[in-house]
C-alpha cells in the first residue's frame, strides 16, 4: 500500500497532525474530535510505552500519566472503536509493544479499532520486515522515519517501503518543544521529496504557528506533539487545545 | 547453530533470533560507524596491542585465578576465583571501557556518554576518558546514586559530569534510556560506551570481545578444564566474557542472577534498549521494574547472546536472593578474606546453595568470575540504603 494518507495535499493543503497520546485522560477521546474540529488532516495516537527512548520529557511525562493511570493498548484501542473520527488515525508506537503481542496480531487490532497507519520509533527499515507484511495484511500504512543522517541509499530504501507518508524529523535529538526549527528540517525535507511521491511531513520541536508555517515551507506539513501534549498535561480542555490547532491550522494556509 | 557463532562477528547482529539493531533511524548511522570502526579496529594489529598494553601496565592484567582453598575444603567441591576484583577501579567494568574508548579516540569522539547502575562501569568509564583525554557524561539513577555514593564520588573525582536520573525505576534501566537519548543529540562528538554485552548491534559483539580477555586468561590459567564456569549476569558482559574462553569446551556454563531481575529465568523475548532479548515485562510489552540489592543486577533485561546461548541450551541460569546474596559477601570475606561486591556474591552464592546437591555434585572443579569488590557496598551491607 503505497498510497497517501493526506488527500487533501494534492491540492497544494499543507498537512497539520497533532500527536495525542493515548489514555492521558479518562475522555481523552474527546482531544482527537477536537483535532478534527480544528482541521487536523490526520491525527497520531501513541501508545505509551515504558520506556521511550526517542521522546524528551514532554511525551515521557505524558506516556508515565497514562501508563500511571492504568492505561493499556486494550483500553486505548476499545475507546478508538468507540469514536468516529472523520481523519486518519495513525498509530505512533515503540517495538516492543507490537512484538510482545506479535506484528499480524497487533496490526489487526489496530485496524479493527479504525486505525490507518502504523509508526513505530525504534523499528529502522533494516529490522521492518515482519512488520511491513503484518501491516499490508491488515490494510495499514507504514509511516517510515526519516533523520537528517540518513544516507541517500537508505533514504531511497526507506521510501520505498514506506506508505502513508514519510515523517522528516527535523532536528538529531529527542521529541520536544524547541525554540527554533533547526536548518537540517529543510534540507532533509527538501531530499526526501526529491525521492519519493508521498507526503512529507517535518515533526520534532514544532512548537507554535510561526515554526509550523516555516517548517512546512519545504515539506508538505508539520506533525505536532510535545507542544500539544505540554497543553494537555498542564490542564487545557479539548476546547482549548482546539483553538492551539487552529491558529497552526490557519498560519499553514 | 554452533556456539561457534561465540567467536565470530553475528551476521547482521544477530544471536540466532536474537540480537538486531531496534534503534531509531537517527541512531542507525552512529551505530552503523560503530560497527564499521570496532570491526576494522580489532583486526588492526596496532589497535590490539595498544590496548593489550593498556591491560597489562594500566589495567593490571593478566588478574590471577586464585584457589578458594578454604571455602572448597568446606563445600567439598575445587573452586576457583578470577580475579576481576583486582583489576584497576574495582571490576571487569575496565576491560571494555579500554577497548572503547580507544575506539572512541580512533574515531575521533571526543566525548564519552555512558550509564550506570552500580556506578562501577561509571567509574572506569570516567577513568578510560581521564586516561585518553576525554570528557565523559555519565547517567545514573537517582536510586541507585543514594545506594552507591562512593562510585558517584569517584566519578566526580575523576573528572566525570553525572547526570541523575529520575525518571521510572531511577536505576540501570531508566539510565540507559537517557544516555541512549543523550547520544541522539550528540552523535558526530560523542561515542556512547555501553556497559554490557546488551544494546544494539555491534555492542553485544564488541562488548563481549572486549570482556573476551577474562575467559581467555582464565583458560591458560586453570588447572584444569572445570566442570562448571560461573558468573553473575546483570546485562551479562562478565559473563559474556568468561563464557567466551569455555564455549568450545565440556565445561557446564552457568549464569546467575538476581531473583527480581531475572530477564533469562523469568522473562519472555522482548526488545528494550536496541536488541531482541529476553526482558522483564508485562502481557502487553510494558517492561517491568527490576528490584536487586545490587544495582548492577537490578536490570530487567540482558544480552541477546545470553537469550541465544540459553536457547540452545548451551548455557544455564539460575537466581539467587538478596539475603543469600548479603550472606555470600560475608562468607567469602570470612573464609578466602576477600570482600566481593553484590553482583559478584551472586555467583558465589549459588555456589554455596548448590554445592554437593545435583545442580553441583561434590568433587566438582568450578571456576567462578569474580566480577568486582564490594567496597562500594559497604555502606548498603551494614545497614544503610538498600
Ligand atoms: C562488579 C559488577 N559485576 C557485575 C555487574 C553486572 O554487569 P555484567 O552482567 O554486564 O557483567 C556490574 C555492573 O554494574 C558490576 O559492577
Amino acid at each position: 500500500m503505497s498510497t497517501s494518507l493526506l488527500a487533501r495535499v494534492a491540492d497544494g493543503r499543507k498537512a497539520l497532525v497533532p500527536y495525542i497520546t493515548g489514555g492521558i485522560t479518562a475522555d481523552w477521546t474527546d482531544y482527537l474530535l477536537a483535532c478534527e474540529a480544528a482541521g487536523a488532516d490526520a491525527i497520531e495516537i501513541g501508545l505509551p510505552f515504558s520506556d521511550p527512548v526517542l521522546d524528551g520529557p514532554t511525551v515521557q511525562e505524558a506516556s508515565d500519566r497514562a501508563l500511571a493511570r492504568g492505561a493499556t493498548v486494550a483500553s486505548i484501542l476499545a475507546d478508538l472503536s468507540a469514536v468516529t473520527v472523520g481523519v486518519p488515525l495513525v498509530v505512533m508506537t515503540y517495538a516492543n509493544l507490537v512484538m510482545r503481542a506479535g506484528p499480524a496480531i497487533f496490526c489487526a487490532r489496530l485496524a479493527e479499532a479504525g486505525v490507518a497507519g502504523l509508526l513505530v520509533s525504534d523499528l529502522p527499515v533494516d529490522e521492518v520486515a515482519e512488520v511491513e507484511l503484518a501491516a499490508a495484511e491488515a490494510g495499514l500504512a507504514l509511516i517510515l522515519l526519516v533523520a537528517p543522517v540518513t544516507s541517500d541509499e537508505r533514504l531511497a530504501e526507506i521510501a520505498r517501503r514506506a506508505s502513508g507518508y514519510l515523517y522528516a524529523i527535523s532536528v538529531m535529538g529527542t521529541t520536544g518543544e524547541r525554540a527554533t526549527v533547526a536548518g537540517s528540517a529543510a534540507a532533509l525535507a527538501t531530499r526526501v521529496k526529491a525521492v519519493s511521491d508521498l507526503p512529507v511531513l517535518v515533526g520534532f520541536g514544532i512548537s507554535s504557528p510561526s515554526q509550523a508555517a516555516a517548517a512546512a515551507e519545504a515539506a508538505d506539513g508539520v506533525v505536532v506533539g510535545s507542544a500539544l501534549m505540554r497543553r494537555i498535561l498542564d490542564g487545557a480542555t479539548p476546547g482549548e487545545l482546539a483553538v492551539d490547532i487552529a491558529s497552526m491550522r490557519s498560519a499553514l494556509g | 547453530m554452533s556456539p561457534m557463532t561465540f567467536m565470530a562477528e553475528p551476521v547482521g547482529g544477530r544471536f540466532g533470533d536474537f540480537g538486531g539493531r531496534y534503534v531509531p533511524e537517527s541512531l542507525v548511522p552512529a551505530c552503523a560507524a560503530v560497527a564499521a570502526a570496532f570491526r576494522d579496529a580489532w583486526a588492526d594489529k596496532t589497535f590490539r596491542d595498544e590496548l593489550d598494553g593498556l591491560l597489562s601496565v594500566y589495567a593490571g592484567r593478566p588478574t590471577p585465578l586464585t584457589p578458594a582453598s578454604n571455602l572448597s575444603a568446606q563445600l567439598g567441591i575445587s573452586l576457583w576465583l578470577k580475579r576481576e576484583d583486582l583489576a584497576h577501579t574495582g571490576s571487569h567494568k575496565i576491560n571494555n571501557v579500554l577497548g572503547q574508548g580507544l575506539l572512541a579516540r580512533r574515531m575521533g569522539r571526543t566525548r564519552l556518554i555512558a550509564e550506570t547502575g552500580a556506578g562501577q562501569h561509571g567509574v572506569a568509564t570516567a577513568t578510560a576518558a581521564a586516561l585518553l583525554g576525554l570528557s565523559a557524561t555519565v547517567y545514573m539513577g537517582t536510586r541507585d546514586i543514594e545506594r552507591q555514593r562512593l562510585n558517584v564520588h569517584r566519578m566526580e573525582m575523576l573528572g566525570a559530569t553525572v547526570v541523575p536520573v529520575t525518571s521510572g525505576s531511577r536505576t540501570l534501566k531508566d539510565a540507559t534510556n537517557e544516555a541512549m537519548r543523550a547520544w541522539v543529540a550528540d552523535t558526530e562528538r560523542a561515542h556512547f560506551l555501553l556497559g554490557s554485552v546488551g544494546g544494539p548491534h555491534p555492542y553485544p559483539w564488541m562488548v563481549r570481545e572486549f570482556q573476551r580477555v577474562i575467559g581467555s586468561e582464565a583458560r591458560r590459567q586453570a588447572p584444569v578444564v572445570p566442570d562448571v564456569v560461573v558468573a553473575c549476569v546483570g546485562g551479562g558482559s562478565n559473563a559474556a566474557g568468561t563464557f567466551a574462553g569455555f564455549v568450545d569446551t565440556s565445561s557446564r556454563l552457568i549464569g546467575v542472577e538476581a531473583a527480581g531481575g531475572a530477564a533469562m529465568s523469568n522473562g519472555a523475548p522482548g526488545v528494550v534498549h536496541g536488541a531482541r532479548s529476553m526482558v522483564l515485562q508485562d502481557d502487553e510489552g510494558q517492561v517491568a521494574e527490576a528490584e536487586s540489592i545490587a544495582a548492577g543486577l537490578d536490570y530487567p533485561g540482558v544480552g541477546p547472546e545470553h537469550a541465544y546461548l540459553g536457547a540452545i541450551g548451551r548455557s544455564e541460569y539460575r537466581t539467587v536472593t538478596d539475603d543469600e546474596v548479603v550472606e555470600a559477601v560475608r562468607r567469602l570475606a570470612r573464609t578466602e578474606g576477600i570482600i566481593c561486591a553484590l553482583e559478584s556474591a551472586h555467583a558465589v552464592a549459588w555456589v554455596l546453595r548448590a554445592a554437593g546437591t545435583a545442580d553441583l555434585p561434590a568433587g566438582s572443579a568450578v571456576l567462578l568470575t569474580l566480577s568486582g569488590r564490594g567496597d562500594k557496598d559497604m555502606h548498603t551491607l551494614i545497614g544503610g540504603t538498600a
